[in-house]
């Protein structure tokens, strides 16, 4: 949340409440004055749903529910789009409060800014893949000619051309999410609402799916609400994630921020078993280059250079901090003896180079088999940072928060 | 010793109320139902038998997707009916299967849309089908003769409140089968209360409803013999003539008649729920 580029906010929920039950007004009271969930339902046989969330959605964010079956995700994802009518709070998407709308502005709204992606797929039986995917256009009204056109586009976007008339019995499990999917886009909603969408499919598939998902975001850039009980599949998706329980947020943030800093006890043992090596990414476990040298320079300033920081290889960049390669303390030395005035033969420029989002998982067989430490460059080369062991595995090591990068 | 409760004067206490202030209303139904009894049964004398049978079987062989046994069954059928002489019972008994279906299902669908859409509909509905369907089929006779008098109208009254029961009843479960995803599919894209029957759920319900209509048939048609005691003709009556005469030809030969038309019947609509299903 550092810089003022950040995209404007898109779904805010303020103080959202609800109670499951036929005198939801008594439990809410009940709730506010501090009984617990457990009490009310004892006192007065209403369940609470969700207490006391909000939070907020910038567009083009993947934001991730998640928690334990029966921790309200599900609810809180109707309530959005009021599949389910929250008791109380209210939910602003684009400017307008979706809780205080009629029947008819609500319609309205769920025709034209909302897409919604179910678990179990939800594909009509009766219709071809075409008639499903077009089915929120159909119900918006839009001519026949149009809405196949449409739906054409959206079905080619998630690669499924020439299953057109077929039948949803017809699919896989992978391909019919993929409708489901498609039937979302087609409508030109720019908010997804996703329930347990993978959660259904063997975890190939599932795998695929969440790539796919990624890489349509990064083309659609939609705002994306992913209600999920899986925790690999959360800090994979989530640009932010919500971990809920009991009805109520426990704590909102990145994948980094809640593996790093578990709010309390229960995110921790939520959190205990991460792979680290599946979260964290080079970003996260590098150094500043520091110092590099340029190309231009001669040997004797990359010798002093060495000498003073005490290491035996030193990055060379061009004047742009574009990598070149890397020059090691043996052959500056030669050099120096030599009298060379530049850097450039002894450059080796075969150097193992890595990405910024490279997971650490990917970066230890690497570091293991180089002798030099990993350059970390961004997608046109340029020198971002460097990796070391001792860098990764004390990054393995600490639960502590601070970031790494200095 | 308790007093009889007089349970039994009061409904008939309430038939004479209805007879003398609601004739006008048995008479708009009577018109209504005579109508639409002589139009199908015109409609299916229409044609010469010998030119009737293969026109028929044609339809059905398309009508089933091409089933080619159920066109040689239906020509097979058919044939016996006429070569036994029974045609023209057969065709008024068809007429009357088909006319009080048509009652039945107008009637029924609707009531089974309701109640699936509202428990209290439903909490209504339920004990009055449970009562139609155990009270004994000739109970019905009685005030369909008292308000209708003798004739196919009263048969045909009695008919329909026989054969409804499963249409409400597998409508009703068809629709409230439907999985929740699929009702929220409908609402999460905004699809208005009409959008969602008309799209989802009666097109998801229907293989359910199919099997409701099925059921109504067969009992349509197994109530019209029953109905024929207060004179609703056709090959009903053909069967009581030879119970009374104890006239085992006669009566065998129309019984086989009703047996052929109800096996046509049936597989018809068995293949049409099929051939829906597998549209799925």
């Amino acid at each position: 949340m550092e810089n003022d580029e950040e995209p404007e906010v898109q779904i805010e929920v303020h103080d959202l409440y609800k109670i499951f039950g036929s005198r939801p007004e008594k439990g809410l009271e009940l709730l506010k004055a501090g009984e617990s969930k457990k009490n009310i339902l004892e006192k007065t046989g209403q369940t609470v749903g969700l207490a006391d969330v909000s939070f907020q959605v910038r567009r083009g964010e993947i934001f991730v529910l998640m928690g334990l079956s029966g921790c309200g995700k599900s609810t809180l994802l109707r309530c959005i789009n009021r599949l389910i009518e929250p008791t109380e709070g209210s939910i602003v998407i684009k400017g307008n409060d979706i809780v205080t709308m009629s029947t008819e502005e609500l319609l309205e709204f769920r025709r034209n800014h909302i897409g919604m992606i179910f678990q179990n797929f939800a594909l009509l039986p009766h219709r071809t893949i075409m008639d499903n995917v077009a089915f929120g256009l159909e119900i918006r009204g839009v001519e026949t000619e149009e809405r196949y056109k449409k739906a054409s586009e959206a079905i080619k976007l998630v690669g499924l051309e020439g299953n057109e008339y077929s039948m949803p019995d017809q699919l896989s499990g992978g391909m019919k999410q993929r409708v489901g999917l498609a039937r979302a886009l087609a409508s030109d909603a720019e908010i997804l609402l996703m329930d347990e969408a993978f959660s259904a499919l063997d975890p190939l598939i599932r795998r695929d799916m969440q790539d796919e998902l990624l890489d349509l975001q990064e083309r659609l850039n939609k705002t994306v609400i992913f209600v999920t009980h899986d925790l690999d599949e959360a800090l994979k998706l989530g640009s932010r994630i919500a971990l809920m329980r009991d009805g109520y947020i426990i704590q909102v943030g990145t994948a980094e921020e809640i593996l790093m800093n578990p709010s309390n006890e229960y995110v921790e043992r939520f959190v205990a078993d991460v792979d680290m090596t599946r979260v964290l990414t080079a970003q996260d476990v590098m150094k500043k280059a520091d110092p590099v040298i340029s190309c231009k320079s001669g040997p004797r300033l990359a010798a002093r250079l060495m000498k003073e920081y005490g290491i035996s290889s030193l990055f060379v960049v061009t004047q742009h901090r574009l990598l070149k390669g890397i020059v090691t303390i043996d052959d500056v030395v030669e050099a120096v003896k030599q009298d060379h005035t530049t850097l450039e033969q002894i450059v080796i420029e075969e150097v193992p180079q890595i990405q910024t989002d490279t997971p650490l998982a990917d970066i230890i067989p690497i570091i293991a088999e180089s002798k030099y430490p990993l350059a970390v460059v961004d997608q046109d080369t340029r020198l971002k940072g460097i990796v070391v062991r001792g860098s990764v595995l004390s990054a393995l090591a600490r639960k502590e928060s601070e970031p790494i990068v200095a | 010793m308790l007093p009889k409760i007089p349970i039994g004067s009061w409904v008939s206490d309430l038939v004479d109320w209805i007879e003398a202030n609601l004739g006008w209303l048995l008479d708009a139904i009577t018109t209504l139902l005579r109508f639409l009894l002589d139009g199908f049964r015109d409609l299916l004398m229409l044609l010469p038998p010998l030119a009737f049978i293969p026109v028929f079987a044609i339809i059905v062989f398309f009508v089933t997707h091409r089933d080619i046994r159920l066109a040689v069954l239906s020509i097979v059928g058919l044939f016996l009916i006429w070569n036994m002489g029974l045609w023209n019972l057969g065709m008024l008994t068809l007429a009357l299967v088909i006319s009080s279906t048509v009652v039945a299902l107008v009637i029924g669908v609707p009531v089974g849309i309701l109640s699936a859409n509202s428990d209290t509909v439903e909490a209504i509905v339920r004990p009055i089908l449970d009562f139609m369907q155990t009270m004994p089929a000739f109970v019905y006779l009685i005030p369909a003769v008292i308000f209708f008098g003798l004739g196919t109208v009263p048969g045909m009254i009695a008919t329909v409140v026989f054969a409804m029961p499963p249409t409400i009843r597998l409508t009703n479960l068809g629709i409230r089968q439907i999985p929740l995803e699929l009702i929220e599919v409908a609402e999460a894209f905004g699809a208005t209360p009409r959008q969602k029957l008309l799209k989802v759920q009666l097109p998801v319900a229907l293989p359910t409803i199919m099997a409701g209509i099925n059921q109504c048939i067969m009992l349509a048609l197994s109530m019209v013999v029953i109905a024929s005691m207060i004179g609703a003709g056709g090959l009903g009556y053909e069967v009581l003539v030879g119970i009374q005469r104890v006239n085992i030809a006669q009566g065998f030969e129309a019984g086989l008649a009703i047996v052929i038309l109800a096996i046509i019947l049936d597989r018809i609509t068995q293949n049409l729920i099929k051939s829906e299903k597998r549209h799925e």
